[in-house]
C-alpha cells in the first residue's frame, strides 16, 4: 500500500480567477479561451449523439444548453465561490428564474428579504406569481428570528442579498443559514454587489449562489450575463420537497436527477431542462468578455474597495449630505457585519442622503461630469444614479422606503479612477445639488 | 490511509493503471446510473465485465453477465461496487480473493472495515467517489458541464481523451 507522498494543493483565490476551467485549446492550443461561435456540434455517430441525449455522457450538443466558451465561465465561478458547479445565464434575472425553477411548484412560496435591487423585487412580486405561481413572501426584520417565524410548510426557500443594492445593507448570512437548515430548505444568497472575493456565502451556510455577472464579475460594463452556483451539499432526497431534482423527469425518460447525478445534480439539471426548456443560455461573446474581466477581479475589488471608503469618508464630512450608507465606515450599523462577512472590504456600491431630497438628488445626477449617470453598477467607471426617479421608481413610496430608496437617496458605484478625480467630480456635483432649493 | 479526501494523483494513477473492471451491481435498465457508468468506461477504453445474480449469462453492453466475482474467467484489475455499504463487506472480501488490485466503492458507499481488510491484503482502495466522474474530472470534461473539476493544468489535453490499452 503506497501513501500518497504529497498533499493535493489547493490553489489560491486569484490564481483561480485566472486559470480554474480553463485550459490550452485541445485543438490549436489557443492559450486564451476560445470564443467558440457556433450553434450546434458534430456528433461522431449516433451511438455518440446516444449518449449525450440521454445523459450519459458529458459534451455538446447545442448552444442552448451547453458551449465550450460559457463552460469555462461556468467552472471558473464555480470554483471561486467554492461551489460543485455553476449554471451560466443570459442574465442575473434569468439566474433567479432558473434556480426557483428548479425549486418550486405553483402555489408554493419562498421568503424574501425586503431589501433587494428594485428589479429583483419586481420580478418576485409581480412577474413570478402571475407567471408561474411563485409566492415571494417579503420578510421585514433583517434578523434570523423574523425569517424563523415567516417560514410556513410551504416555504420551499430562503433568498437574500449577501449585500444588498441599493441601500448598504449587510445581511447575517450564517444566522439566516441556520433557519433554512433547520427548515431543511435552500438558502439561495445573490452576491453580486460582493462578488466571491469579498463574500463567499457557501462558506457560511448558503445552499446557492446567484449572480448577474454583468456587475464586478465582468467588471467593464459591456456583457449582460448572470449565473446560478449550486454548493452541491443541499439533500435533496432527504428533504422530500424538491420532486424536479429527484423524481422520474419524463423529459429524460424517467431518470432521477439527484439519485443519478449525486451532489452534480442541480447543475446538470440547469442545463439539461432549465436552459433547454426555459431557454436563457449566455452568449459565448459574453462569457469571453466575463471569463477575461474576472482574471483581474481581486485587483479590481481592492482598489473599488479603496476608492468607496475614501469616497464615503468624503461624504460623510460634506455639509450638503444628510447621511452615508456605506457598510465600511464605523457608523454604519452593518459595519461589524461587513467585517464578518467582507473583511476584504464591503464593495463599491453604496447609497448617501441628499439634504435637498428629490430635486437635489435630480440635479446631482445632471450636474456630474466624469460619473456617468445610467442604471448599473460595478464597472470600472464611477456610476451615479437616483434611485427613486429611475430603477425604484414602480415602487410606491412604502415600497421606497423599506428598499432604502426614498426620494433623497443617490446611489453610486465607484471605479477604479482616480480617487482624487472622482471626489473632485462629486465636490462640484454637490455645489451644484446644494444650490437647488428643496420643493 | 485516510478516506475522506483523495489526491489526484492517487486517483489518476488508479485510472490508469486499470485495465479490467469488474462492475458488481450491473444493471440491465439502459437508464439506471450502474449503466451509464459502464458505458461511459467502456467508451474510454476500459474492459467491463458486469456482476448482477438477477442477471447472469445474458449479455450487457457486448458483455456477458456474471453472477459473482469469482465466476468471472479472466484477470480482474478493479472492482466497482455499486451495492450499499453492507453488501460492500463481502463484495470487497471477494474481491480479495479473486485478487483484484483496487476496490472501488461508489458515491455514498462507505465500509471502512471492508477497506482496512483490503488494504491489508495490499489492495489500493476508493471508497464514496464513482470513477465515471473522477475520470471526466481528471480529463477536463466535466467542466462541460459547468462542474468544478478543481483542476488547474497549461497542457493541452487530447480532445477526446481515450485510455490506452497497454
Amino acid at each position: 500500500m503506497t501513501e500518497p507522498t504529497t498533499e493535493q494543493r489547493t490553489f489560491g483565490f486569484e490564481t483561480r480567477a485566472v486559470h480554474a476551467g480553463a485550459a490550452p485549446d485541445p485543438a490549436t492550443g489557443a492559450r486564451a479561451t476560445p470564443i467558440y461561435q457556433t450553434t450546434s456540434y458534430v456528433f461522431d455517430d449516433v451511438e455518440d449523439a446516444a449518449s449525450l441525449f440521454n445523459l450519459q455522457k458529458m459534451g455538446f450538443i447545442y448552444s442552448r444548453l451547453t458551449n465550450p466558451t460559457v463552460s469555462v465561465l461556468e467552472e471558473r465561478i464555480a470554483s471561486l465561490e467554492g461551489g460543485r458547479g455553476a449554471t451560466a445565464t443570459s442574465s442575473g434575472h434569468a439566474a433567479q428564474m432558473l434556480t426557483f425553477f428548479a425549486l418550486m411548484s405553483p402555489g408554493e412560496e419562498f421568503l424574501s428579504s425586503r431589501k433587494l435591487y428594485g428589479g429583483s423585487l419586481n420580478q418576485f412580486a409581480n412577474s413570478f406569481p402571475r407567471a408561474f405561481g411563485w409566492k415571494a413572501i417579503f420578510v421585514d426584520g433583517e434578523d434570523a428570528d423574523s425569517y424563523r417565524r415567516a417560514l410556513t410548510p410551504k416555504t420551499k426557500a430562503i433568498f437574500i442579498e449577501s449585500l444588498a443594492n441599493p441601500g448598504g445593507v449587510v445581511s447575517d448570512i450564517a444566522a439566516i443559514a441556520e433557519v433554512a437548515r433547520e427548515a431543511n430548505i435552500p438558502l439561495i444568497v445573490d452576491n453580486t454587489m460582493a462578488t466571491p472575493y469579498l463574500c463567499r456565502p457557501i462558506e457560511h451556510g448558503a445552499t446557492l449562489v446567484v449572480h448577474s455577472t454583468t456587475k464586478f464579475l465582468s467588471g467593464h460594463g459591456n456583457s449582460v450575463g448572470g449565473a446560478v452556483v449550486d454548493s452541491g451539499k443541499f439533500d435533496w432526497t432527504k428533504a422530500g420537497k424538491y420532486p424536479a431534482l429527484t423524481e422520474p423527469e419524463p423529459g429524460y425518460h424517467g431518470l432521477r436527477f439527484h439519485e443519478t447525478f449525486g451532489d452534480l445534480a442541480f447543475t446538470i439539471h440547469g442545463h439539461a431542462i432549465g436552459l433547454r426548456d426555459l431557454g436563457p443560455n449566455q452568449q459565448p461573446m459574453n462569457a469571453f468578455l466575463t471569463i477575461t474581466g474576472i482574471e483581474t477581479l481581486a485587483l479590481r475589488m481592492e482598489r473599488h474597495c479603496a476608492n468607496a471608503m475614501k469616497v464615503a469618508e468624503f461624504l460623510q464630512n460634506h455639509p450638503a449630505v444628510a447621511w452615508v450608507n456605506y457598510a465600511g465606515l464605523p457608523t454604519s450599523p452593518y459595519y461589524e457585519l461587513a467585517r464578518k462577512y467582507m473583511p476584504k472590504g464591503a464593495g463599491s456600491v453604496f447609497t448617501f442622503g441628499l439634504k435637498g431630497g428629490f430635486d437635489a438628488g435630480v440635479a446631482m445626477v445632471e450636474g456630474v461630469e466624469l460619473f456617468s449617470h445610467l442604471a448599473n453598477i460595478g464597472d470600472t467607471r464611477s456610476l451615479i444614479i437616483h434611485p427613486a426617479s429611475t430603477t425604484h421608481r414602480q415602487l410606491s413610496e412604502e415600497g421606497l422606503r423599506a428598499a432604502g430608496a426614498t426620494a433623497d437617496v443617490v446611489r453610486l458605484s465607484i471605479g477604479i479612477e482616480s480617487a482624487e478625480d472622482i471626489i473632485a467630480d462629486l465636490d462640484q456635483a454637490l455645489k451644484k445639488a446644494a444650490s437647488v432649493t428643496p420643493r | 490511509m485516510q478516506h475522506d479526501t483523495y489526491t489526484d494523483s492517487y486517483l489518476s494513477e488508479i485510472l490508469a493503471s486499470v485495465k479490467t473492471i469488474a462492475l458488481v451491481g450491473a444493471s440491465t435498465n439502459w437508464n439506471r446510473p450502474s449503466y451509464f457508468v459502464m458505458k461511459y468506461l467502456q467508451s474510454k477504453g476500459f474492459r467491463v465485465i458486469p456482476v448482477n445474480p438477477g442477471a447472469a449469462g445474458q449479455e450487457l453492453l457486448g458483455e456477458t453477465v456474471f453472477a459473482r466475482l469469482e465466476d468471472i474467467p479472466d484477470p480482474v484489475d478493479m472492482v466497482d461496487v455499486f451495492r450499499n455499504a453492507e453488501a460492500a463487506g463481502p463484495v470487497t472480501d471477494s474481491a480479495i480473493a479473486i485478487q483484484a488490485r483496487i476496490v472501488w466503492m461508489q458515491i455514498g458507499v462507505r465500509n471502512d472495515e471492508a477497506a482496512a481488510r483490503a488494504e491489508e491484503a495490499g489492495l489500493k482502495v476508493v471508497m464514496n467517489r464513482c470513477p465515471k466522474i473522477e475520470y471526466m474530472r481528471l480529463h477536463g470534461e466535466i467542466g462541460w458541464n459547468g462542474i468544478n473539476s478543481n483542476v488547474i493544468t497549461n497542457r493541452k489535453r487530447p480532445v477526446k481523451a481515450v485510455k490506452k490499452l497497454m
